[in-house]
């Protein structure tokens, strides 16, 4: 009797257990959310919705602006990326003191994964409030007819750049408000390591494998590299295609009018090539930021990499590092942006079209931009906002110097340059190309994929 | 009479739920991820034009795809074979009647305790080769600290090795496991058998070679079917430890499944790969199931 008298108190809490955690909030939900997405990825989609986020659901129930919620999705989990969200969620709720924010992140650099399960999202009907896209044609993805609403009524063209624009618009809309504009081309040296050595920063090709053979003479790593994640190499690639191709060239391997045939091409693989040689052996196990430690401990001594990496100097504290561009590619700006939608059906409608006002303030950008380390999309932005962060502000003024001064041209491996998809398969081919070697087999597969994306002829 | 029809229709009625939740969740959606490996797929809208086995045929000549399936059969081989010496080993020794021995029986078992992503984390720091410049990691700083460096190597960097060193990872996982196994049925063999070829003059090598490996036979089977369709259907050990690798060294067609659908809006050539993933795990658990059955029926 008393061991059944035990028995119906234990199920008793696993039942009441089992309640509680049915009550969780929408933003853990997005972990868990995760694992379905991983592991039973061919699951009909519809089906997905009934089983996540049950409870959630009450409070993001369509209502006027008071006691609700709004759900902003990103991939920004850490450092300095983390940092310049938080600035603006604090002016959002300064503005708006009854709404929640949840802030739905999903880890995982270039948004590898957050793209994965946002793209389940949308199409289970789930869609969060607004999301985090790239500026450019990743935002096809997202099929905008479909799934997004188009913001044109929100902008204010003057404000913001026009180049910014060429790249924001799709099929005659604007899907997405900037937040900021990095840099991708950017070569980041050490400081320190360099006057031991005794090297100037290099300019052009040439001079990058001179210096790059004299660092590892001395037992130096030349260039820190961290390929764990698949997208990094594909970074590093675009810009020495930048050097090659010039802005032009560049651009029309992405719009068609230029051939992936073309000599400049081929350059710019073996250029890649001559460069893995240079960098540290264990890249395959490390993260760009993993590797990136290596550069801290003067280890090593140079960084191909973009501007974020400010952002992450000035979260580790570190400031004895200087900058120029992906050899060969100066004066060239390979720009991208990041940008929030609004998901056509969101929640909570009228509190994601507020957030994407203050996405596309003044005072939003100034509390954004200096801890992530890019500049403002906005052109009115004031330069002494930048001091709120120093160890960014020097770089962050060079950075709105060359953006207003360089030729500008979108970054293929986030997402400004062509469709996600193409991007995958280009990503895919430079990774395989960094370890076969094969320079004319890896180039008539690029021509192949311009064609397979209905770009080429 | 009523008695027996009442029984029958409450074990139907007993059993539908589940058979129509296997009916829908199962078959019905692997139903959908055929006829959706058969279409034009290519966006998150859905989109069914019917383009017959066109995907198949990118798929197999996609060159990251024939990587993804040369490492499926080196890690199925390799962990299979490792697992199963590991595991048979460590409950021969096991069963020597040592003192202390359910503490180990617990420490060999704890492994399969942790999820594939701890241990694909944890085996990512051990197997870090370092770099020449700033010196070894991992278990590549045991072997200099040892003297053992001609075991040092680039691990799951070095594209030569690659998904064998996954296999380490996994071994370790899976080995408590087979090893329980074969635990148990160790201890059904009849002590009297032993006895018996004891006094009949054999060596204890020789028990095991005649006696106790033969009866283990159907054991092996199971482990063979439970780890062949984990090491079939791998994924977040290889996304948590390597990614795809230096030259897709360390991918794995579910890894590539899940890149190409999510990240590339590929679902048909998603689909596809699933497809092919569900080929393989029937080739290997449609025998095992039909001799099963065989050997019930002669019973």
């Amino acid at each position: 009797m008393k061991s059944k008298f035990w028995f119906m108190i234990v199920a008793l809490l696993v039942a009441a257990s089992m309640l509680l955690t049915a009550c969780q909030p929408a933003a853990p939900a997005e972990e868990p959310m995760e694992e379905p997405a991983a592991e039973e990825p061919m699951e009909e989609p519809a089906a997905e919705e009934p089983m996540e986020e049950p409870a959630a659901e009450e409070p993001a129930a369509e209502e006027p602006m008071e006691k609700s919620a709004v759900e902003i999705f990103s991939w920004w989990t850490a450092g300095g990326e983390a940092e310049g969200l938080n600035g603006m969620f604090k002016i959002y709720s300064e503005m708006y003191p009854d709404v929640e924010i949840i802030n739905a992140t999903v880890a995982g650099g270039a948004g590898t994964n957050a793209k994965a399960v946002l793209a389940t999202r949308l199409a289970g009907g789930d869609p969060p409030d607004s999301f985090q896209v790239h500026a450019g044609l990743e935002v096809e993805k997202y099929s905008p007819e479909e799934y997004l609403e188009p913001i044109d009524d929100m902008f204010d063209p003057s404000v913001f750049p026009a180049d910014l624009l060429t790249m924001l618009e799709y099929e005659g809309h604007y899907w997405s408000m900037p937040v900021n504009i990095h840099r991708s081309n950017v070569l980041w040296y050490n400081k320190t390591v360099f006057e031991e050595q005794g090297l100037e920063v290099p300019m052009t090709k040439e001079e990058f494998f001179t210096v790059s053979e004299a660092l590892q003479g001395a037992g130096i790593i030349p260039v820190a590299m961290g390929t764990k994640d698949g997208w990094e190499a594909g970074h590093v690639f675009e810009g020495m295609l930048a050097a090659t191709m010039g802005a032009e060239g560049y651009r029309g391997l992405w719009d068609g009018t230029v051939s992936w045939e073309d000599p400049g091409v081929t350059e710019a693989l073996e250029y890649f090539l001559a460069t893995m040689e240079y960098v540290n052996d264990d890249n395959a196990a490390l993260t760009w930021d993993g590797a990136g430690e290596y550069f801290i401990e003067n280890k090593a001594a140079m960084m191909i990499m973009g501007d974020w990496t400010a952002g992450w100097f000035a979260s580790k504290a570190y400031s004895d590092y200087g900058w120029s561009a992906t050899p060969g590619s100066n004066g060239i700006f390979v720009g991208l942006s990041d940008s929030f939608a609004l998901p056509k059906g969101a929640p909570n409608e009228a509190n994601a079209k507020a957030w994407l006002e203050v996405c596309g303030s003044k005072e939003g950008q100034e509390a954004f931009n200096p801890a992530k380390g890019s500049i403002c999309a906005r052109t009115d932005c004031d330069n002494e906002a930048f001091k709120a962060v120093p160890e960014t502000y020097e770089y962050l003024t060079s950075a709105a110097e060359a953006w207003s001064t360089e030729s500008i041209v979108p970054s293929v491996m986030h997402g400004a340059a062509a469709y996600e998809s193409w991007t995958t398969e280009f990503k895919d081919a430079i990774a395989l190309f960094a370890s076969t070697g094969d320079v004319a087999g890896t180039q008539m597969t690029l021509q192949a994929l311009c064609v397979d994306a209905g770009v080429c002829q | 009479m009523r008695n027996i029809k009442k029984d029958k229709i409450l074990a139907i009625l007993l059993i539908s739920p589940t058979l129509l939740a296997m009916l829908v969740f199962i078959y019905g959606f692997i139903g959908f991820t055929g006829y959706a490996s058969l279409s034009n797929w290519k966006t998150l809208k859905l989109d069914f034009t019917f383009v017959g086995l066109e995907n198949y045929v990118r798929l197999f000549k996609n060159p990251r795809f024939i990587i993804d399936l040369k490492n499926t059969f080196t890690f199925t081989v390799f962990f299979l074979i490792s697992t199963i010496l590991i595991g048979f080993l460590l409950a021969v020794l096991l069963e020597q009647k040592v003192k202390g021995e359910s503490i180990f029986r617990n420490i060999f078992l704890f492994p399969m305790a942790i999820s594939f992503v701890v241990t694909g984390v944890i085996w990512r720091w051990l197997l870090a080769p370092g770099t020449t410049e700033t010196g070894p990691l991992g278990v590549n700083y045991l072997f200099s600290k040892l003297g053992l460096e001609f075991l040092q190597s680039g691990w799951y960097t070095d594209p030569s090795i690659g998904i064998r060193a996954v296999v380490i990872a996994a071994a370790w996982q899976m080995a408590g496991y087979i090893m329980a196994l074969y635990l148990a049925g160790m201890r059904a063999i009849p002590e009297e058998m032993k006895e018996a070829a004891r006094v009949d003059g054999a060596t204890e090598f020789d028990i095991y070679r005649y006696i106790i490996i033969p009866l283990l036979q159907p054991i092996t089977l199971s482990a063979v079917i439970i780890l062949g369709h984990i090491s079939l259907k791998i994924f977040d050990l290889v996304v948590a430890m390597t990614g795809p690798g230096v030259g897709f060294s360390t991918d794995v067609p579910a890894l590539f499944m899940f890149d190409t659908t999510f990240r590339g809006n590929r679902f048909a050539q998603g689909s596809a790969i699933a497809m092919v993933l569900l080929l393989m795990v029937a080739v290997l658990v449609v025998p095992y199931l039909i001799i099963t059955n065989k050997e019930e029926v002669t019973r």
